[in-house]
C-alpha cells in the first residue's frame, strides 16, 4: 500500500510539468482536464490510502516511504522519504479532495482567462507543494512543502500581474510569510545542534529525553517554530499580508488562503506536539497568539465592505481559533476546527467568487444586495457557508468544532477563564460579521446589475462543499450529548488527549452560554442592518465611533505601523546608499592619486628655466650635504 | 597528462580561432564551441572514471601529473585534482560551453580575438583549479585576469574602460601580495629545509612562526577575497559584471569569484591552519556583512546586472562564513554554493542579457511587464530569482541551508544575522521580478520570446539547478572523498 | 696663489653664464651663455693643469673647444628648426613638453 504514497504529489507535479511546459499548445478543454483530473485522481488515491489505513492499522502508525537519499553529510543526513499517518492523513484528505473540488470550479471560474494553463499549473505545483508539506518524513523536506506552499502562493496572488497593486500583494505575502520561515529555519538549526537529527518520528522520540521540562532552550526552539507558523497562518502580527492576498483569483482565495496554506502553521504545531508539549511556556504563547488573533481579526472583518477582505479576516480569526487549541493543549480540537474550516471557508470563497464573477467584479458588499432570488443556488450554499461560520448550533459542522474549542479554553490544562471570555467574544464577533455579510449581499434591493448565474462546473462543487458544511461535524459530537467521537479517535493515534483540570463548572452551561451569545451576535446583525438600519446612520455622526471603524478597517493600523517603522526606513537607508558608500572610499584614493599628480606637475612645466634652477639647486644641495655632513 | 591536454586544448583553440577569423570570422566560434566540449567531454570521462571508485581507492587526488619547469628556482608543473578540483573543472566546462554558446550573436567585431580571450581565460580558470606548485597557480591566476581585462575593455558596454581599470587593478593589486606572500614561504621554507621548491605538499611541511603565518596568510587571503569578493573589497565587481558582454559576466560571476573561495580552500586552510582558525570569527563576520550589505545593495539597485552583481556579493559572503566556520556540513554547503550560484547568478546574467539585446537599455524602470510577452523567459527568470532566495528544490537551497546549518553550531549569533539574509534576498529577489515581468506592460515594440538557441542554454541551466536540488548527494559525494 | 685668482676668474664667468642662461628667452642668448659657462670649464681645466704642472688640463681644454663647436652647429640647426616650426625663438613659449593632467 505504501508503495502508492509517491503518487499523490507526484500526480499534481505531472499536471503542473505539462501544463507548464506545454500548456501553450493545448486547448482549454485539455487543460481543465489536466489540470484538475490529476487532483481529482490524487484525491481518489487519497480516500483509497485512508480506508486501507483505517482498516488495517500499521503497527508504527504510519505508512512510509523513502523515496532516494537526499544529503547525507557528516553527521547529518535526510531522504526525501514520505510518511503519512492519521494527521497527516486528514491533512491530505482536505487537501486532495476540497483541493479537487477547487480545481473542477476553476474550470468553470477561470475559463474566460487568457492563462488559463498558467493558473493550473500554479495550482497544482500548489497541491504537490502542500502535499509533500503535510507528507514530509522530516523537517527539512517539511520546509521544502513550506517554501514551495509559499512561492504558489505569491504566483497565484499575483496571478493578474498586470495591476502593480496584485503584484505588491504577492510580494508582500512572500516577504512575510519569509520573516516566519526563517525564523523556523534557525529553529530547525537548533533542533539539529540539539538533537543531531531533523526526522520527526526521531525527534518526537527524543525530544522527551533530552530536553528538560520548560527549559529556555526547548522554549525557544518551539517559538521558533511557532514563529513560521505563524507567518504561513496569518497570525498576530504577521498577519497582515492574508487581507491583500484576496488579490489573488477567488479559487485560489478559497485553496490556499482559506483551506490549505494558512492552515500549514496549525500542521507544523500538531505535528511537533512533542517539542510545544515540553514547554508550557511556548503554548501559553501560542494560545495567546490565537486569543488576540481572533479578536483583532474579528474586529476588523465587523466593518470592512470589500466581500472578500471579511472573509479574509475571517479567516484569520478563524485560524486564531485553531491555534488557541492547540495551545490549551486540545490538539485534536484545533484540527478538527481545521477540518470544518477547510469546508465551510472554502465554499463561502467560492460562492463568493460566483457572486463577484455574476456582478462583473463587483467586490463592495455595499453594491450587492438583492441576490437571494437571482442567483438561488449561490445563495442557498452560501447560506450554508455562514451559518457553519457563524457556528449555529447543532445543524452546523462548525457548531461543533468551536464549540470544542470553546469549552477547552477553559476546561483545558492550558486553558484560563480570560482565553475563553475572548474566544466567547470572537464567537459574538464572527456570528455578527456573518449576518452582516449575508443580509447586505443577499437581502435588500439588486444594486448592481447582474451578469451570467455560474454554470455547473462551479454549483456542482458549491453544493459538495455546502452539504459537507453541514454534516461534516456530525462525526464527532461533545461528549454530554452523543458519544460520537469518530474524529478524535483516529487524530489521537497521534496527538495526545486532552487533559482537562479539575472543578470546572459543567460543560452544558458552557454550551448554553456559547449557544446564547452566538444568537445574540446573529440577532444584532439582524437589528442593526435589517430591522433598524437607522442606527447605524446614527452611529455615523459620532466620531469617536467612526474613528474606531476605521481603525478596525484599516486592519488595526499594523500596516501603517510597519510601512512607518520598517518599510520607509529600509528604503530610506538603501536608496541613500544606492551608489556604494564603500566604493566611494576607493574613488577617495584615485582622486587623491589625482591630486597629487596636479601637484607634482607643476614641476614639469615645460620652461627649460625652471628644469636648469631645479639642477641648480640640486647641486647647491649636495654641495652642502658635503660640506655640512 | 590529460590535465595538460585539458589546459592545450584550451590555449591551442584559442590561439587556433584568433588566426583563423582573420579568413573566416564565422569559424571561430565553431572551434571555440568545440574546444570546450571537447574538454567537458575529457571531464566527464574522467568524472565517469574516478567519480564513484575514489572514496574506497588510497589517495585523495584522482590525477596527478608532475614534471620540472624551471628546476633550478624549484618551479615545477605539478597539477593535480582531486573532488573540490574535479566539480569546479566540470562547472567551468559546462558555463564555458554557455559563455560561448552565448556569445553566439552578441558578438560582432573582432570575433576571433574574442574567442581568443574567452578560451584563455577558461585556461587560466582551469589552470587556478588544478594547479599544485605555488608558482604555476600564481601564473595561471594571472593568465585568467588578462584576457577577461580585455574582454570587458573591448567588448564591454558604455562604461567599459572604468570598470576594466578597475577590475584589473583590484585583482592585480590583490595578486601582488599574493606573490609576496608565495615568496615569503618559498624562501622560509627553503631556508628550513635546504630545498627551495613551490611545490604545494613541500610547502605544506614548512614551520612557522605564529605571527608570521598571520602576515604570509593575510596576503593569500586578500587575494583570495577580493576574488571572492568581500565586502569592502567588492567594489570592483558591479562595474565589471554590468560592464562586461554577457559571457563576460557568466564567466566572472559564474567561475572568477570560485577561483578566490578555492583558493582559500585549497590553499589558506591547509597552509596555515592555526593562523585561519585565529582569524575565523573576523572572516565569519565580514561573510556576515557582505550577505545583508550585497543585499541591501541589490534592493536599491535600478540596472539589471548591478542588481544582480550585488547579488553575487550576498551571496558569496555565505561562502566566506560557511568556510570559516570549520564544520564538515558547512564545508559541504559552501561547495554547493559554489557551483549552484555559478550556475543560478550565470542565468541570471545570461536572462539580463537577452533583455538587454531585445530592449537596449539594463535600467529596470524602463522594464515591466514583459511576461505577457515573453512567458517562456519569464517563466525561467521566475525559476532563477526563486533559486537566488534560496527556494528548496533549486540547488542553492541546500548550499544556504547546509552553511547555516554548519555555522549555526559554531556561531549562534553570526549564523542568525546571516539568516535574515534569506529574507533580504527574498527583497531584492522579488523586486527584480516585479520590475522586469510583473506590473504594467511598458515596452510597446513586439518583443520575441526566447529562441531555440537561448532556450538549449536555459534549459541546460535550469536542469542542472534542478538536479542539483534534488540530488545533491551526486556533487556531495565527490567532493567527500577529498577529506 | 694664480691659480686661486683664475679659478675666481672661472667662477664668476660661469655664473655670469649660467644667469644668462637663467634670464635669457632668446634661444641664440642661452647658447651664447653656454659656450660662456663652457669657457669657465676651459679655463678652470687650464689653471688646474697649470697647478699640478700636468699637460691634461689643456688636454681637456682642446676637448672643450672640439666639444663646443659642435655643439653650436647642433645648436643653431635645431634653432633653425624651432624658428621654422614656432616662428618664435622665445623659450618660454616653447613648453610642448608641459604636461598636462586633464587629459
Amino acid at each position: 500500500m505504501q508503495e502508492i504514497l509517491f503518487l499523490i504529489p507526484a500526480l499534481p507535479l505531472m499536471g503542473f510539468l505539462i501544463l507548464s511546459l506545454a500548456g501553450r499548445h493545448l486547448s482549454k478543454q485539455v487543460i481543465a482536464v489536466v489540470g484538475a483530473g490529476v487532483v481529482c485522481i490524487a484525491a481518489i488515491t487519497t480516500i483509497w490510502l485512508g480506508i486501507n489505513f483505517l482498516q488495517t492499522p500499521q503497527e508504527n502508525g504510519a505508512y512510509t516511504v523513502t523515496l532516494w537519499r537526499w544529503m547525507n553529510v557528516a553527521n547529518f543526513s535526510c531522504s526525501f522519504s514520505l510518511r503519512v499517518d492519521a494527521l497527516s492523513l486528514v491533512f491530505l484528505f482536505v487537501i486532495t479532495f476540497v483541493g479537487a473540488l477547487i480545481h473542477i470550479y476553476s474550470a468553470g471560474f477561470m475559463k474566460q482567462d487568457r492563462d488559463y494553463a498558467r493558473f493550473f499549473a500554479s495550482m497544482n505545483l500548489f497541491v504537490c507543494a502542500m502535499l509533500i508539506l503535510v507528507m514530509a518524513d522530516n523537517l527539512v523536506l517539511l520546509y521544502l512543502g513550506w517554501e514551495g506552499v509559499g512561492l504558489c502562493s505569491y504566483l497565484l496572488i499575483g496571478f493578474w500581474y498586470e495591476t502593480t497593486a496584485n503584484v505588491q500583494a504577492a510580494n508582500k505575502a512572500f516577504y512575510i510569510t519569509r520573516i516566519g520561515d526563517t525564523a523556523m529555519a534557525i529553529g530547525l538549526f537548533l533542533l539539529f545542534r540539539e538533537l543531531g537529527t531533523l526526522d520527526i518520528p526521531a525527534i518526537q522520540n527524543a525530544a522527551p529525553e533530552h530536553f528538560t521540562k520548560s527549559s529556555p532552550l526547548i522554549t525557544s526552539i518551539a517559538l521558533l517554530l511557532l514563529a513560521g507558523g505563524m507567518g504561513k497562518s496569518a497570525q498576530v502580527p504577521l498577519q497582515t499580508w492574508l487581507p491583500d492576498a484576496m488579490a489573488g483569483p477567488s479559487p485560489v482565495s478559497a485553496l490556499i488562503h482559506a483551506a490549505t496554506m494558512v492552515t500549514a502553521g496549525v500542521y507544523l504545531v500538531a505535528r511537533m506536539h512533542a517539542v510545544f508539549q515540553l514547554s508550557p511556556l511556548a503554548m501559553n504563547i501560542t494560545a495567546t497568539v490565537g486569543a488576540v488573533t481572533l479578536l483583532i481579526a474579528g474586529c476588523s472583518a465587523m466593518v470592512q465592505t470589500d466581500i472578500k477582505r471579511i472573509l479574509a479576516y475571517s479567516t484569520i480569526s478563524q485560524v486564531g481559533y485553531m491555534f488557541l487549541a492547540l495551545g490549551v493543549g486540545a490538539w485534536s480540537a484545533g484540527v478538527f476546527h481545521f477540518f470544518t474550516h477547510a469546508f465551510f471557508k472554502a465554499l463561502l470563497f467560492l460562492a463568493a467568487g460566483a457572486v463577484i464573477e455574476s456582478l462583473h467584479h463587483e467586490h463592495g458588499i455595499f453594491k450587492m444586495g438583492g441576490l437571494k432570488n437571482k442567483l438561488p443556488i449561490v445563495f442557498y450554499t452560501f447560506l450554508a457557508g455562514a451559518a457553519a461560520l457563524a457556528a449555529l448550533p447543532l445543524v452546523t459542522a462548525g457548531f461543533f468544532s468551536k464549540d470544542q474549542i470553546l469549552w477547552y479554553a477553559w476546561s483545558a490544562n492550558g486553558g484560563s477563564p480570560m482565553l475563553w471570555f475572548v474566544a466567547l467574544a470572537g464567537a459574538f464577533i464572527t456570528a455578527f460579521y456573518t449576518t452582516r455579510l449575508m443580509l447586505v449581499v443577499f437581502w435588500g434591493d439588486v444594486k448592481t446589475h447582474i451578469g451570467e448565474p455560474p454554470g455547473r462546473l462551479m454549483t456542482w462543487p458549491l453544493i459538495i462543499l455546502a452539504v459537507l458544511s453541514i454534516v461534516a461535524g456530525f462525526i464527532e459530537w461533545p461528549h454530554n450529548m452523543l458519544h460520537v467521537t469518530l474524529f478524535s479517535d483516529v487524530v489521537q493515534k497521534v496527538l495526545p488527549a486532552v487533559t482537562e483540570k479539575e472543578g470546572v463548572p459543567s460543560e452544558s452551561i458552557f454550551q448554553l452560554i456559547a449557544v446564547v451569545v452566538t444568537l445574540l451576535g446573529i440577532y444584532t446583525g439582524y437589528l442593526l442592518y435589517k430591522k433598524n438600519a437607522s442606527i447605524v446612520a446614527k452611529w455615523k455622526l459620532v466620531s469617536a465611533l467612526v474613528g474606531l471603524r476605521n481603525f478596525f478597517f484599516s486592519g488595526w493600523r499594523f500596516d501603517q505601523f510597519y510601512h512607518t517603522l520598517f518599510v520607509r526606513p529600509f528604503v530610506f537607508v538603501t536608496s541613500l546608499n544606492k551608489q556604494d558608500v564603500i566604493d566611494k572610499i576607493y574613488a577617495g584614493i584615485v582622486s587623491m592619486f589625482q591630486w597629487l599628480n596636479g601637484i607634482f606637475s607643476v614641476s614639469q612645466n615645460g620652461s627649460m628655466r625652471t628644469y636648469v634652477i631645479s639642477v641648480l639647486i640640486g647641486i647647491i644641495f649636495i654641495l652642502a650635504l658635503q660640506f655640512f655632513l | 597528462m590529460i590535465l595538460v591536454w585539458l589546459i592545450i586544448v584550451l590555449l591551442s583553440g584559442g590561439m587556433l580561432c584568433w588566426i583563423t577569423a582573420r579568413w573566416r570570422p564565422m569559424a571561430a566560434k565553431w572551434i571555440a564551441l568545440c574546444a570546450v566540449l571537447a574538454d567537458l567531454a575529457i571531464l566527464l570521462n574522467i568524472w565517469l572514471q574516478y567519480g564513484k571508485g575514489v572514496q574506497a581507492g588510497t589517495g585523495t587526488w584522482m590525477i596527478q601529473y608532475q614534471t620540472a619547469w624551471i628546476p633550478s628556482f624549484g618551479i615545477s608543473f605539478h597539477v593535480a585534482i582531486d573532488g573540490l578540483s574535479l566539480i569546479l573543472l566540470l562547472l567551468t566546462f559546462f558555463l564555458g560551453t554557455l559563455a560561448v554558446l552565448c556569445s553566439w550573436k552578441e558578438i560582432k567585431s573582432r570575433a576571433g580575438f574574442y574567442y581568443f580571450n574567452l578560451l584563455w581565460t577558461l585556461a587560466g580558470i582551469s589552470g587556478v583549479f588544478v594547479a599544485l606548485d605555488l608558482f604555476l597557480f600564481y601564473f595561471f591566476w594571472e593568465v585568467m585576469l588578462v584576457p577577461m581585462y580585455l574582454l570587458i575593455l573591448i567588448w564591454g558596454d558604455k562604461n567599459r574602460r572604468y570598470a576594466a581599470y578597475k577590475f584589473f587593478i583590484f585583482t592585480q593589486a590583490g595578486g601582488l601580495l599574493m606573490l609576496l606572500s608565495i615568496l615569503s614561504l618559498y624562501f622560509i621554507h627553503g631556508a628550513q629545509s635546504g630545498s627551495y621548491s613551490y611545490d604545494y605538499f613541500s610547502l605544506l611541511n614548512t614551520q612557522l612562526e605564529p605571527a608570521a603565518a598571520k602576515w604570509i596568510m593575510m596576503g593569500f587571503m586578500i587575494a583570495f577575497v577580493i576574488k571572492l569578493p568581500m565586502v569592502p573589497f567588492h567594489s570592483w565587481l558591479p562595474d565589471a559584471h554590468s560592464e562586461a558582454p554577457t559571457a563576460g559576466s557568466l564567466i566572472l560571476a559564474g567561475l572568477l569569484l570560485k577561483t578566490g573561495a578555492y583558493g582559500i580552500i585549497r590553499f589558506v586552510l591547509p597552509l596555515f591552519h592555526q593562523a585561519a582558525v585565529d582569524i575565523a570569527w573576523w572572516a565569519m563576520l565580514f561573510g556576515v556583512i557582505g550577505i545583508i550589505y550585497g543585499a541591501l545593495m541589490a534592493f536599491a539597485q535600478t540596472d539589471i546586472k548591478r542588481l544582480i552583481a550585488y547579488t553575487s556579493v550576498s551571496h558569496m559572503g555565505f561562502v566566506l562564513t560557511g568556510i570559516f566556520a570549520f564544520r564538515e556540513i558547512a564545508m559541504q554547503g559552501v561547495v554547493m554554493q559554489i557551483v549552484t550560484h555559478g550556475i543560478s547568478t550565470g542565468a541570471l546574467f545570461v536572462l539580463a542579457g537577452m533583455i538587454k539585446e531585445r530592449l537596449h537599455t539594463r535600467d529596470i524602470s524602463q522594464m515591466g511587464g514583459l511576461w505577457t510577452s515573453m512567458p517562456a523567459m519569464g517563466g525561467v527568470a521566475m525559476l532563477f530569482t526563486m533559486a537566488s532566495l534560496g527556494l528548496p528544490v533549486l540547488g542553492n537551497f541546500i548550499a544556504e541551508f547546509l552553511i547555516l546549518m554548519g555555522t549555526f553550531q559554531a556561531n549562534v549569533l553570526l549564523t542568525v544575522l546571516a539568516s535574515t539574509g534569506l529574507v533580504f534576498s527574498a527583497l531584492y529577489s522579488l523586486r527584480m521580478m516585479q520590475k522586469v515581468f510583473l506590473g504594467p506592460v511598458t515596452s510597446g515594440e513586439k518583443l520575441t520570446d526566447i529562441t531555440a538557441r537561448e532556450m538549449i542554454i536555459l534549459a541546460t541551466l535550469s536542469i542542472a539547478i534542478i538536479l542539483l536540488g534534488l540530488y545533491p548527494q551526486t556533487v556531495m559525494d565527490v567532493v567527500l572523498s577529498k577529506k | 696663489m694664480q691659480s686661486y685668482s683664475v679659478l675666481v676668474v672661472a667662477a664668476i664667468l660661469f655664473v655670469l653664464g649660467l644667469l644668462g642662461v637663467l634670464t635669457r628667452r632668446n634661444i641664440i642668448f642661452i647658447l651664447i651663455s653656454i659656450e660662456i659657462m663652457l669657457n669657465a670649464a676651459g679655463v678652470a681645466f687650464v689653471a688646474a693643469g697649470a697647478r699640478w704642472g700636468q699637460p691634461d688640463g689643456q688636454v681637456m681644454f682642446l676637448f672643450i673647444l672640439a666639444m663646443a663647436a659642435s655643439e653650436v652647429s647642433v645648436g643653431l640647426a635645431l634653432v633653425m628648426q624651432v624658428y621654422h616650426q614656432h616662428k618664435t625663438l622665445d623659450v618660454s613659449k616653447l613648453n610642448n613638453l608641459k604636461d598636462d593632467i586633464d587629459v
